[in-house]
């Protein structure tokens, strides 16, 4: 540490055209941290929103064992959930969702680490973990296919249910979710599904682009070429708040 | 791509920035043993409000690690740190007043 010492002042300071710097932050970080705000009031309403449908619905009161899809009750996650890529027709409930947790919790700390490399101005190790947090988006993204697929087309057996079709009762197996049917439980179930992982998919999907194009101009020595890295901490700070976001969905959609 | 202007001098010691990499790690730990914890108590505890409560307490642990750490939040100025958490009690507000409205359907619709 003693051959690198910046003398106090030495360090041009960085200033907003009013001639100071607010909050100590750059003009690009403020801003990214205001329009995270602003994303999480959207991200706010709609689980809100889903906890509103839920505490409206009966929940199911009897055995975790016991229960069957009805679209007469709030169904359970844990039981609706538990399928895994090439494991057919074994239940392993939140086993999937769990994967998927870590494979974004590990995305977030090498992107901190390539963060922590722009500081030090070291390039190949800022390309090294952007490539990583960009493989571990499209795992991720691979993940919520495979999973919205499942949902999608439902369980072998599917779920007979009584329905009102064109103004009458009518009973009928239902395989899967969509936006009007729902195999597993009351149709806005799935609806709140579709639109909740689906709001912050398209929120990792953006991520992932806006990494490729961070680890594209870092790898081509632009911010070598402007003195800063800075770029790498705004993103980072966009690609936290998706892992954030999903901390909070892990436990209020497939927990609670 | 000839001329380089640098603002700021390269730092090669190899050494520095070793103790954010170690907090970095410690963070990455902390939220996996707080995720493996949340498997082991969805499967251990019986459904209910104690169980709810500490999944709440748990996930609020973890988004702390993530913004203070990870966003380094925590070693902003203080009146960032208090811009961004300030408004969070709107969110606050919302979750309140929409499960008491939620509760209310339910009532109206099957008490």
């Amino acid at each position: 540490m003693a051959s690198h010492v910046t003398t106090p002042g030495a360090v041009e300071p960085k200033m907003w055209l009013g001639g100071i710097e607010p909050m100590k932050a750059s003009y690009g970080k403020l801003m990214m941290w205001f329009f995270l705000i602003s994303d999480t009031f959207t991200f706010s309403a709609l689980l809100v929103a889903y906890g509103t449908a839920r505490f409206s619905f009966p929940a199911f009161t009897g055995k975790h064992e016991d229960f069957t899809f009805s679209n007469m009750y709030w169904p359970v996650p844990e039981r609706v959930y538990e399928a895994v890529p090439f494991l057919h027709g074994i239940s392993l409930p939140l086993v999937f969702v769990g994967i998927m947790t870590f494979i974004l919790i590990a995305s977030s700390v090498t992107m901190v680490l390539a963060v922590e490399a722009g500081h030090r101005m070291d390039r190949a190790n800022v390309e090294k973990y952007m490539l990583w947090t960009i493989l571990g988006g499209f795992t991720f993204l691979g993940c919520q296919a495979w999973e919205w697929s499942h949902f999608i087309h439902g369980t072998d057996a599917g779920t007979v249910m009584k329905v009102i079709e064109n103004g009458t009762w009518v009973e009928k197996t239902i395989f899967g979710a969509n936006l009007t049917e729902n195999q597993y439980g009351p149709p806005a179930f799935a609806d709140f599904f579709f639109f909740i992982t689906g709001f912050h998919g398209t929120h990792v999907f953006s991520g992932v682009i806006l990494n490729i194009l961070i680890f594209f101009r870092a790898a081509t020595g632009f911010y070598d070429k402007r003195g800063s890295y800075e770029m790498v901490e705004k993103v980072g700070l966009y690609w936290h708040f998706v892992d954030l976001v999903w901390v909070f969905v892990f436990t209020f959609f497939y927990l609670v | 791509m000839a001329e380089v202007h640098h603002h700021h001098v390269h730092n090669q010691d190899p050494e520095a920035g070793a103790e954010q990499r170690k907090a970095i790690w410690k963070t990455f730990w902390i939220l996996l043993i707080i995720t493996s914890l949340e498997f082991l108590i969805a499967f251990t505890v019986p459904h209910g409000v104690l169980k709810v409560s500490i999944f709440i307490v748990m996930t609020i642990v973890k988004a702390f690690y993530i913004v203070g750490e990870f966003m380094h939040l925590k070693h902003e100025t203080k009146t960032l740190i208090w811009s961004i958490l300030v408004p969070v009690i709107f969110v606050a507000w919302l979750i309140l007043a929409l499960l008491l409205e939620g509760n209310a359907i339910f009532e109206a619709i099957f008490a």
